[in-house]
């Protein structure tokens, strides 16, 4: 569970506050603009993403966020613009051949299989580090066996991390929200993603699921090195774990920077915050 | 205990028997629409394509020879005959030089009578894993994301095609199966259990190839279930059921999916196929099967794999007992055309979706 890859090192990596090194760029939006018909979702959007970072997306309703995470994970293809990603310009793919290549993300309105246990779903996740062929499983001896055990300990490790222990036989429909998201996220974790989006990791919760979602998320990051790309609406929440704000209004980008300088760019101000909180 | 309750244990396990073979029909209903949303009006044909492929590789009949037949004017209809004897021969001299004769003979033996039959077994299920492949690359791939109705209207032209393909390949003539199993009466069940009743009994009167038919319908569907639970593929295939989304984002291909899932519903259709068509033999009305099908989707829910097994189990219990303890008594009998479809009538009105189905909740 290292989520290093081979990453072309840029030389303008840094340090963030708290010490952490950041590396290279993993993905780069190059002037990406996504239509729908008449209706322009995203409008000539450029950032990057480097590893080990948390990068967020912000913006009010409707600023085209999650569309730009459809963009990314390949459940949408832009009209115009290029997608870098490791070093390689990414061609038009299929959302599951990008999965495949190491980018897993969760769901606004949790997508879980609902019919299957915490454990199973979790599991649903390694599906494409499995490589037994389909007669070995029919028969369940040699490559899949082993293989099996050997993907159900990194299940084991994800589902210890985020303490779901005891829900671990569980189907997923029966569980409370906040623990439905935190299997989510688990799914996600354990394919071992070179890049990690959120969407909404904490729309809907509680404070107290707040805390414990945002302590997980900073883990995550801190623990496996992953990178992780979110969209978020609760703003104190995005400024406590983020490394890099994009903040995004009416799919066009107005800002781009560390939280202390997202926060007091007037055009950003102006168009999502109006008037201070505090 | 008096023949009377003696017979209608009979009819019971009759009952069981033949709720067995619709719940095999059932099963592939489910498997397709589970993991496409897909209601396959085509799995009674598929079941009738398989039977007529395997009865005509079986008898080495030539691909549209009608056809051929009818264009060049020429007359021939099978790659020569048979020749069981032949086969025998060779294979015990082939064996003898192994192990004596009296064994080389019994395997040669073996082999000549059901090993056309075991090979023409799994090329028709080659057959069926090249139609799921064709059916996935011609018609489901151009219709992603379309409404459901569109996709049912697709797989009604696909019956269509596939029983004129499939009398076009192999003729429209009524053909035997004959697998090697013997029909009627079990002789030894029959005498086992003749001393239940007393002076009138004369024993269990359950039908051979019923009796196989179950045996392979309950490992068929182990095998299913063991395949779902605990393979990394029927972890997908159980994940895409749940959600496409969440299944495309990590990782699993659709389309991959959807080839496995029509190859095992035809592959589920072959056995239902060989068996009813050992039954009764292999002609159009093997097709209408799937009718017996939809009261059992009705009763055990569209989306349940256990529910297609006891749903089927109860039409055919239900079905015979009805006929035995109503039906014939008193209504004048042949109850069990329609008993299975009025039982589904009611429980579209009073449970919609069936015993185990998955409740419909509309969101507001």
């Amino acid at each position: 569970m290292d989520g290093s890859s081979p990453i072309t090192a840029e030389p303008d990596s840094y340090t963030t506050e708290d010490g952490r090194k950041i590396g290279g760029v993993v993905m780069e939006m190059k002037n990406i603009t996504l239509r729908f018909g008449g209706v322009t979702a995203i409008k000539d959007i450029s950032f990057d993403i480097r590893e080990g970072e948390v990068r967020a997306i912000i913006g009010p309703n409707g600023a085209g966020k999650s569309s730009m995470l459809n963009v990314i994970n390949g459940f949408y293809h832009p009209q115009e613009g290029e997608i870098w990603y490791l070093g390689k310009k990414r061609g038009p793919m299929k959302p599951y051949e990008i999965a495949r290549q190491g980018i897993a993300r969760t769901f606004q309105n949790i997508a879980l299989f609902r019919g299957m246990t915490t454990l199973d779903n979790i599991m649903t996740g390694r599906l494409t580090k499995m490589k037994s062929g389909i007669f070995s499983q029919a028969i369940w001896k040699g490559r899949a066996e082993a293989e099996e055990i050997e993907q159900r300990e990194k299940a084991e490790r994800v589902i210890d991390f985020l303490e779901i222990q005891h829900i671990r036989k569980a189907p997923v429909g029966s569980l409370p929200y906040g623990l439905q998201k935190r299997v989510e996220l688990g799914r996600a974790l354990v394919a071992e993603p070179s890049l990690l989006l959120l969407d909404e990791p904490m729309a809907g919760m509680n404070v107290e699921e707040k805390e414990d979602m945002s302590r997980f998320i900073l883990d995550v990051n801190e623990e496996f090195g992953t990178t992780i790309a979110l969209i978020e609406h609760d703003m104190g929440v995005v400024m406590d774990i983020s490394d890099r704000v994009v903040v995004m209004d009416y799919g066009a980008k107005i800002g781009d920077g560390t939280p202390s300088e997202v926060r007091n760019n007037q055009k950003v101000i102006d168009a999502y915050l109006g008037v201070s909180h505090d | 205990m008096s023949a009377d309750f003696w017979f209608g244990v009979e009819v019971f396990l009759n009952g069981l028997m033949a709720g067995v073979m619709y719940s095999l029909v059932a099963l592939g209903f489910v498997l397709i629409f589970k993991a496409s949303g897909i209601f396959n009006y085509a799995q009674g044909v598929m079941a009738l394509f398989a039977a007529q492929t395997l009865v005509g590789l079986q008898t080495g009949l030539i691909p549209f020879s009608h056809l051929i037949n009818a264009i060049f004017g020429t007359e021939f209809h099978h790659f020569g005959q048979a020749a069981p004897d032949w086969w025998i021969e060779t294979y015990s001299r082939g064996l003898s030089v192994l192990l004596p004769e009296s064994i080389s003979l019994s395997i040669a033996g073996f082999l000549g009578f059901y090993g056309p039959t075991i090979l023409a077994i799994i090329f028709a299920a080659l057959v069926m894993l090249f139609f799921a492949i064709l059916v996935e690359k011609l018609v489901l791939k151009h219709l992603v994301n379309q409404e459901p109705i569109i996709l049912f209207m697709a797989t009604i032209g696909l019956a269509f095609f596939m029983e004129g393909f499939g009398e076009l390949m192999w003729g429209s003539d009524v053909k035997t199966l004959d697998i090697g199993i013997e029909q009627g009466g079990n002789v030894w069940f029959e005498e086992k259990t003749s001393f239940l009743g007393g002076e009138d009994f004369y024993g269990f009167y359950l039908d051979t190839l019923d009796i196989y038919a179950t045996f392979i319908a309950v490992a068929l569907v182990l095998a299913l279930v063991l395949f779902s639970q605990y393979t990394k593929t029927g972890r997908a295939l159980r994940a895409v059921a749940d959600d496409h989304q969440a299944a495309l984002s990590v990782g699993i291909s659709l389309r991959t999916i959807w080839v496995i899932v029509w190859t095992i519903a035809g592959f589920v259709a072959l056995v239902a196929g060989m068996m009813w068509g050992a039954k009764s033999g292999v002609q159009f009305s093997l097709s209408l099967i799937a009718l017996k099908a939809l009261p059992v989707l009705m009763l055990g829910g569209f989306t349940s794999i256990p529910g297609a097994i006891i749903g089927g189990l109860i039409i055919g219990v239900g079905e015979k007992m009805f006929e035995f303890l109503i039906g014939a008594p008193y209504l004048g009998g042949a109850t069990e055309n329609w008993f299975a479809y009025m039982l589904a009538l009611l429980f579209l009105v009073f449970r919609p979706q069936g015993l185990f189905g998955e409740k419909i909740i509309e969101r507001v």
